[in-house]
């Protein structure tokens, strides 16, 4: 930084130092934030965009690891279009998709609802509550592969003492991707958690206007507690849709696929293709296609979001609230 | 009271009885919903210390007697579970710190600093956070096995030291915002450099990131599954969680024991969460969102 000559006493020239001196700073500041996040981009370019670019480029070739890669054009997508197990896999993932989320979010909510009350010993329900939903997969997969068991497992005892009939559970067709569904739901902790931050971050003035008002319960829940919580609904929404189409672990633990594929999702089916066929090329073709779907999915639920989603200080057309 | 002139809103308050048996509604179902998220584990736990052969016995005992914990012993010893303990902390710590230090260093510079372009990297890395990780899972193992780093550790922890998980830049980006940004001027105006700036508050004020941040990423190691499954071959590599499915491969019917093996990699995250239960917590309402 230069040090300038000029009479102290000359505004002018002092200005001009000031401001050479300050947009040195800047730019030290600058190349520290780069620095700083230099360590993401390296890991955003070498993990994340680079393999996506390259599984692009695979999923047009034919490629097994041994010999060099193929160049086949769209074989792979037409090979996925004559695929039964291709469609199976999407199906049941879809299956698994759209009536889990919905559920599971639901289920989520309601718990932190019900865990939000100000109640002696609520802490330890919270907890009750939370600590399924931390426990690894794998451990998960075997626990309810035995509670399921058919015939001496706590699922049917559970049946039993309600004196409903017992079910084949994960071994039957029809049942076995609700079964995992009833799974996913014993972990609703951690949405719970997020939504139970979100409660409690609704102002208390905004309840004690609406009960002024007369607003009974329900019609808070509905005009004040919906609307501050829909931001974060939405995003467990997005986040729980993104996760559930990969769902693997668990599929691959307890039923590998069956009974009859019937728990064959996708994920699961393009792991068999790249690791136990290896077909790369083909599994990468696949690994695009969910990434489409699950791309316009996205886009799809942040356009509706626009109709029920409130975010608190968005200034829209012709608003004039605070 | 005070009521809004005219209106003709229904809303009136519940009288006494209808207070409590509310109340009690309330109470039950959060009693119901917590014995039965709790009653697996109850089920995992008895399971394990039964007598082989004593798990088929119908109506079921819910506290075997006598407790078998040979279970356990046997569980542990039949595969080598000692190695996976280790390699699993190993990983978990290693990339814990990876996160820790690049993560918030980014969501430090993020929330913080000016440079050109910032607003849209950042928004590049909530973008990685809605990308499904599959699209990237085979290009990343066969890049892995050009390296040579197949059936190492490696794949598993040096990702972590270029930024982490997006959700944890997220986490500090939220955290840092919300310190106020008198204490970066009068550094400034003392002639630190943001790295300076970043260090010293990163000691003091940060310990509710970092304690958040660590547990979920410790959790995120213990659990992971799929990551091992394609990079580790050799046993003695293995992690837990594979570990779990090798004891399955040997002893799948064998009930009892498999809960024991199960238990074994349950336990610890359970213990891991009441001692940090406080942080959990704090972790997620001070950072202003939350966990997955």
């Amino acid at each position: 930084m230069e040090a300038s000559r000029a009479d102290p006493l000359s505004g002018v020239d002092r200005t001009r130092q000031r401001t050479r001196w300050r947009r040195g700073l800047l730019f030290q500041e600058a190349v520290e934030g780069y620095l700083m996040v230099l360590p993401w981009l390296l890991g955003f370019l070498v993990f994340t965009a680079g393999p996506m670019l390259a599984s692009a480029v695979l999923a047009f070739t034919s490629y097994d690891i041994l010999t060099p890669a193929k160049f086949v054009g769209l074989a792979n997508l037409s090979l996925m279009l004559r695929d039964p197990l291709f469609l199976k896999s999407l199906g049941n993932t879809a299956y698994y998709t759209f009536i889990g989320v919905p559920l599971h979010v639901t289920v989520a909510l309601l718990a932190a609802l019900l865990l939000n009350l100000r109640r002696p010993g609520i802490n330890f329900y919270r907890t009750a509550y939370y600590m399924p939903s931390i426990t690894p997969a794998v451990a998960n997969a075997l626990l309810w592969l035995w509670i399921f068991n058919p015939d001496f497992g706590l699922a049917n005892i559970v049946l039993g003492a309600f004196h409903l009939p017992p079910q084949k559970w994960l071994w039957s067709v029809r049942e076995a991707t609700p079964s995992f569904i009833l799974m996913s739901l014993w972990g609703l902790g951690s949405q719970m958690v997020v939504f139970l931050a979100g409660l409690q971050n609704v102002p208390q003035q905004l309840h004690e206007a609406a009960q002024m008002d007369g607003a009974g319960v329900l019609a808070r829940f509905r005009f004040v507690t919906l609307p501050m919580l829909s931001p974060i609904i939405l995003f467990n929404l997005v986040l729980a849709v993104i996760g559930s189409f990969q769902v693997f672990t668990v599929a691959f633990i307890a039923t590998n696929g069956g009974p009859e594929n019937a728990t064959l999702y996708y994920v699961l089916y393009l792991y068999e293709n790249g690791f136990s066929f290896f077909k790369m090329g083909y599994a990468s073709a696949l690994a695009w296609v969910l990434f489409v779907i699950i791309l316009i999915f996205t886009l799809i639920q942040f356009k509706l979001s626009r109709h029920w989603v409130y975010y608190e200080g968005e200034i829209r057309q012709g608003s004039g609230e605070g | 009271m005070r009521r809004s002139q005219g209106t003709n809103r229904p809303g009136r308050k519940p009288n006494r009885l209808q207070s409590i048996l509310i109340a009690a509604v309330l109470q039950v179902t959060l009693t119901i919903g917590a014995i039965a998220l709790l009653m697996p584990l109850f089920w995992l736990l008895s399971t394990s210390l039964k007598e082989t052969g004593k798990e088929w016995i119908m109506p079921p005992q819910w506290i075997p007697n006598p407790p078998v914990w040979s279970n356990y012993t046997q569980a542990l010893t039949s595969v080598p579970f000692d190695l996976f303990f280790r390699n699993t902390i190993l990983i978990a710590v290693l990339a814990t710190l990876g996160t820790l230090w690049t993560s918030t260093m980014a969501g430090f510079a993020f929330s913080r600093l000016r440079f050109p372009g910032r607003d849209v990297l950042f928004a590049l890395v909530l973008a990685t956070m809605l990308l499904p990780s599959v699209v990237t899972l085979i290009p990343t193992f066969l890049l892995f096995k050009t390296l040579g780093w197949l059936d190492t550790f490696l794949p598993l922890i040096v990702p972590y030291w270029f930024g982490g998980t997006a959700f944890s830049i997220f986490l500090s980006r939220q955290f840092f915002l919300g310190i106020p940004y008198e204490i970066d001027e009068a550094a400034r105006v003392d002639g630190a450099s943001s790295f300076r700036i970043y260090t010293t508050m990163m000691l003091p004020v940060s310990l509710p990131l970092l304690a958040a941040l660590t547990i979920f990423s410790i959790l995120h190691h213990w659990n992971d599954f799929m990551a091992p499954l394609i990079y580790l071959n050799r046993d003695e590599m293995k992690t837990l969680a594979l570990g779990l499915r090798l004891f399955q491969g040997d002893f799948g019917a064998q009930y009892n024991l498999m809960m024991a093996a199960a238990a074994v990699t349950v336990i610890p995250v359970i213990v891991l969460f009441f001692a940090a239960q406080r942080f959990f917590v704090r972790g997620i309402v001070t950072t202003g969102l939350a966990g997955r």
